[in-house]
């Protein structure tokens, strides 16, 4: 691939998704696009870029939603999900008293691992949240992928991974080799594509936004804007998610860390309001596991 | 250093699965069938075993329930690893006392997953 070529995808990448290619990333240009390029019976990625510049808006999709990272599994990482049932469901539960409902913001749904996972741990403490209305929404940027997430259906690979083998008969049901969730938790979720560099502020407020694994592929500018715009949208005593490998430190002074719950934030209070160990601390004890399903 | 007793019939699974677990820090032993892993477990239990099914002499649901049967046999995790991929094996597993349950084909991630799942890792 020419210098020229790989500068004009990576310029169109960053336009449209946000996703920032460094420039030694030409192998994994190569590796994604050749497929999807052999596929529309393009004979070279010379003559991909050529199409593109003709301004092919539906090959543009293509050629983003081939570069973006959809991988997911149920309770990845484990660890936010146990902030979820220890930390943010007990201190919601509490700050949601008076109006009895949440709403929770899986930015970048992918295939649905994540918001479903979330959703079999309300179904888990239905006893508290019975007459709550909770309300997630899954987006993401590829409609493919939220295709797949609408209908729930995953391999026997999928739900292997991360799943606990007593949730998998709890809520799935087998069709053939293929693993679907129930209807009922199916239907806690409420998808819709979205692009995070467009506007989302209509879709706000949120009690919570889980936005993973998806910041590390912007660049610093972009961080920042889309930190500053998850803040807008994130109610006073929300929180916020982000995945393992990323941060507000050095970004935004709109989120600040949760002591001790890796991953965790929480919109930055006034100095009159109490400050965030005091939030914290009002919190329920973390027990050890993620699911008390052992 | 935990132990596991890998449990199959197939010696490319057994070294598959030996591979992986050596992988993850785990020192192996090796039996062919049920009856030879129930010997194992009576001189000595491991920390995890990760068992076949369908096997001669004495298959994995039996050498599971005669497992849980031996004094401290409810310690060692088990982890059926099974082409017995149904909802009615899986629950009469967990009835009978697995902790999880691999479906084969499984690959290291899967196995990390389930060994992490039940705290063996």
């Amino acid at each position: 691939m020419s210098p020229h070529d790989y500068d004009f995808l990576c310029k169109l990448l960053k336009q449209r998704s946000g996703l920032a290619l460094a420039g030694d990333k030409q192998y994994l240009v190569e590796s994604r696009l050749l497929p999807l390029a052999r596929k529309a019976g393009i004979a070279s990625l010379a003559d991909l870029v050529a199409k593109l510049k003709e301004r092919d808006d539906r090959l543009a999709v293509e050629v983003v939603h081939a570069m973006t990272t959809n991988e997911s599994f149920f309770f990845r990482d484990k660890i936010p999900f146990d902030h979820f049932r220890d930390t943010i469901m007990p201190a919601l539960l509490q700050s949601r008293a008076a109006e009895r409902r949440i709403r929770i913001w899986c930015a970048a749904a992918s295939t649905g691992q994540e918001p479903y996972s979330l959703a079999i741990l309300l179904k888990e403490m239905k006893d508290k949240i019975a007459d709550w209305r909770i309300e997630i929404l899954g987006t993401d940027l590829a409609t493919a992928v939220l295709d797949k997430a609408k209908a729930g259906l995953y391999t026997q690979f999928e739900v292997q991974r991360g799943l606990p083998i007593q949730l998998l008969v709890k809520y799935f049901a087998q069709i053939g080799e293929m693993w679907q969730i129930g209807a009922d938790i199916r239907g806690m979720v409420q998808y819709r594509p979205l692009n995070l560099l467009s506007d989302f502020s209509y879709l706000g407020p949120f009690d919570l936004v889980f936005c993973r694994n998806v910041l590390i592929y912007f660049d610093q500018e972009t961080k920042v804007d889309v930190l500053g715009r998850l803040a807008r949208v994130t109610a006073p005593h929300g929180f916020l998610v982000l995945g393992a490998a990323e941060t507000v430190v050095g970004l935004t002074d709109a989120f600040k860390p949760v002591p001790e719950r890796r991953g965790l934030y929480a919109p930055a209070m006034p100095a009159s309001a109490p400050g965030l160990a005091a939030r914290v601390a009002a919190m329920a004890p973390r027990p050890a596991t993620l699911v008390g399903a052992k | 250093m935990k132990t596991c007793l890998v449990v199959d019939d197939s010696s490319v699974i057994r070294k598959v699965a030996r591979r992986i677990l050596e992988g993850l820090d785990f020192q192996i032993t090796e039996a062919e069938d049920g009856q030879q892993a129930l010997a194992q477990c009576q001189r000595q239990l491991p920390d995890a075993v990760l068992l076949d099914w369908n096997m001669p002499v004495m298959d994995g649901y039996e050498f599971l329930k005669a497992l849980r049967r031996l004094p401290g046999g409810d310690a060692p995790k088990v982890v059926f690893c099974t082409t017995e991929n149904d909802v009615v094996h899986i629950a009469r597993a967990l009835h009978a006392g697995a902790n999880e349950y691999i479906m084969k084909p499984f690959d290291k991630d899967i196995v990390e997953a389930k060994f992490h799942e039940v705290g063996l890792i």
